[in-house]
């Protein structure tokens, strides 16, 4: 088993929810298939969608909700 | 009260013009900034750089205490809140005039009855100002817009009083629609902007968005004309001209006096836009709304006039008359201002912060390029995409087209993906060329093959 990671394509803000009331699209722990959506980045006033890329599971997030986040810099871990 | 100590209160491209402008009156500048921008242009050519806060705006640009911490802090004698931020909010007005500075715009309570988007037309239609059919004032019901529905049909825009610069929006084509998007409306605009309020509008369809230039200092009142801002892309605009070719004389003399009149009514100090829809098949404009603040697209009328807006604005608030008469001001040739984004028209304007590689820009006569750029600057992600603003001048429209042309192939910003290719392609285009567009041109023609064909052919350049 190895642990796979799932980076940010583009530099911006990390959101783990679609809306301030809207639940998580990913709580810590769930199993993800590749085109599940895991967060959102906000990049110069538009939000884009972040899949996972992969399947794995137990998703381990590594960026908070509304954190800045870097081109590349790693969101989350899966295992494969 | 004469400004010795100026704080900018922004970011951007706005920042380094008002630079400018303060410098030129030999003021001192003092420039807030976030952790994001410890290294814009804005920041170098300050005197004077304050960190006010975190990346996120609403942990910088729009805190206010922080903002006035810092005034206090540097000594200013007055702020400018640029445009967007803080420009249009009436409370950070009064906080600046409440710390004993000066607010660099009209007072808090015009912007509070003029950012009222249905006190507003309540001023306009009390001067004798057309404005979009519509609800009398802010409506709580559907029952309440029936009127409305009944006298211009469907579709409706559903807007937020407490909205404008073309948020806050919503269009209904059917009464099913409608009542989603009601409830949906009222709830948003309490989210955004802490006001419900609603109020309803017909479609004007087909045309053209014009607006005229004001400047004010409470007692007399001039209009600098008229511009028209047409290629418009999500609500947001791309591409602006001064004047409006299309209009009469008489209309646009009309026009521009209606503005005046609404600044007259409002006693009103500064440099503010009205916005109006225009509907070319019967020559009839319609009131939208007033900006109390500089436009991003302000450079297109001081090519034409001569005008420096910014110094006007400053001067207004040390307390000088305008010194400008409106028989003075005269229009000389025509100006179209092309907003460079970082944005990659290929991929459907996906936004691209990055790093700016090598830089050419044109110069020349009738040239001129507004930017916070500079080469091997990273481009921050958390602000909006703006990266300047190309403005041409020419004798005419023509001869301004021509001259942008040769301007845009002149552009190189390496690095980063931008708008300058949709620009190239609009300069060509045989209806931009004419002249025939409305607001509704640009998304249309972006659906196109044409779009399609210039804008991917750039990508294999």
């Amino acid at each position: 088993m190895s642990t796979i990671e799932i980076k940010s394509p583009l530099p911006g803000t990390f959101y783990r929810r679609s809306a301030p009331d809207k639940p998580e699209f990913k709580n810590e722990g769930d199993d993800v298939a590749s085109s599940d959506t895991i967060g959102l980045i906000e990049v110069m006033k538009t939000f884009i969608e972040v899949p996972a890329g992969v399947a794995g599971k137990g998703i381990v997030f590594r960026i908070g909700d509304a954190e800045a986040v870097m081109a590349g810099q790693v969101i989350a871990e899966v295992e494969e | 009260m004469t400004i010795h100590s100026l704080l900018i209160a922004n970011r951007g491209e706005i920042a380094v013009r008002i630079n400018r402008a303060a410098k030129a009156l030999g003021m001192r500048c003092i420039q807030v900034y976030s952790d994001a921008d410890a290294d814009s242009l804005a920041v170098r050519l300050a005197d004077e750089a304050v960190n006010i806060g975190l990346p996120p705006a609403a942990k910088s640009y729009l805190d206010i205490g922080a903002i006035i911490e810092a005034a206090r802090r540097t000594g200013a004698d007055a702020v400018h809140p640029g445009y967007g931020f803080l420009a249009e909010n009436a409370n950070f007005a009064d906080a600046v005039e409440g710390a004993g500075l000066v607010f660099v715009g009209p007072d808090g309570d015009t912007i509070r009855l003029l950012g009222d988007k249905v006190a507003a037309r309540e001023v306009a239609r009390r001067v004798g100002v057309p404005t979009v059919p519509g609800s009398a004032g802010r409506i709580s019901s559907i029952e309440e817009a029936q009127g409305v529905i009944v006298d211009s049909g469907f579709p409706v825009m559903i807007k937020a009083a407490a909205g404008g610069g073309g948020r806050g929006i919503r269009i209904a084509h059917t009464e099913e629609e409608f009542e989603r998007f009601f409830s949906q409306a009222a709830a948003e605009a309490q989210a955004a902007f802490g006001d419900g309020g609603l109020y309803v509008e017909a479609v004007i369809g087909k045309a053209r968005h014009v607006e005229v230039q004001l400047l004010g200092d409470g007692k007399h009142f001039v209009h600098c004309f008229e511009r028209e801002c047409s290629l418009q892309r999500r609500r947001q605009k791309v591409w602006e001209e001064a004047g409006a070719v299309m209009l009469s004389a008489a209309v646009r003399n009309r026009l521009c006096e209606s503005a005046v009149a609404i600044a007259r009514e409002v006693s009103y100090r500064g440099a503010g836009t009205v916005e109006y829809l225009y509907d070319e098949a019967t020559e009839a404009f319609y009131f939208i709304e007033v900006n109390t603040r500089i436009q991003v697209e302000h450079p297109a009328t001081e090519m034409i006039t001569g005008v420096d807006l910014v110094i006007e604005m400053l001067r207004i608030a040390s307390g000088e008359p305008l010194g400008l008469r409106q028989a003075d001001l005269k229009v000389n040739g025509h100006a179209i201002e092309c907003r460079i984004n970082a944005e990659d028209p290929a991929h459907n304007f996906m936004p691209f912060p990055g790093t700016v590689g090598a830089l050419s820009v044109p110069e020349g006569e009738g040239i001129r390029f507004d930017t916070l750029l500079y080469e091997s600057y990273q481009v921050p992600p958390f602000y909006d995409s703006l990266l300047g603003k190309l403005i041409v001048w020419g004798e005419d429209r023509s001869a301004a087209l021509a001259r942008l042309r040769t301007a845009l192939a002149g552009l190189k910003i390496g690095g980063l993906p931008t708008t300058v290719p949709l620009h190239a392609a609009l300069a060509e285009n045989a209806d931009v060329k004419a002249g025939r567009f409305n607001t509704l041109f640009l998304e249309e023609w972006l659906q196109g093959e044409e779009a399609v064909r210039q804008l991917k052919k750039e990508e294999v350049a």
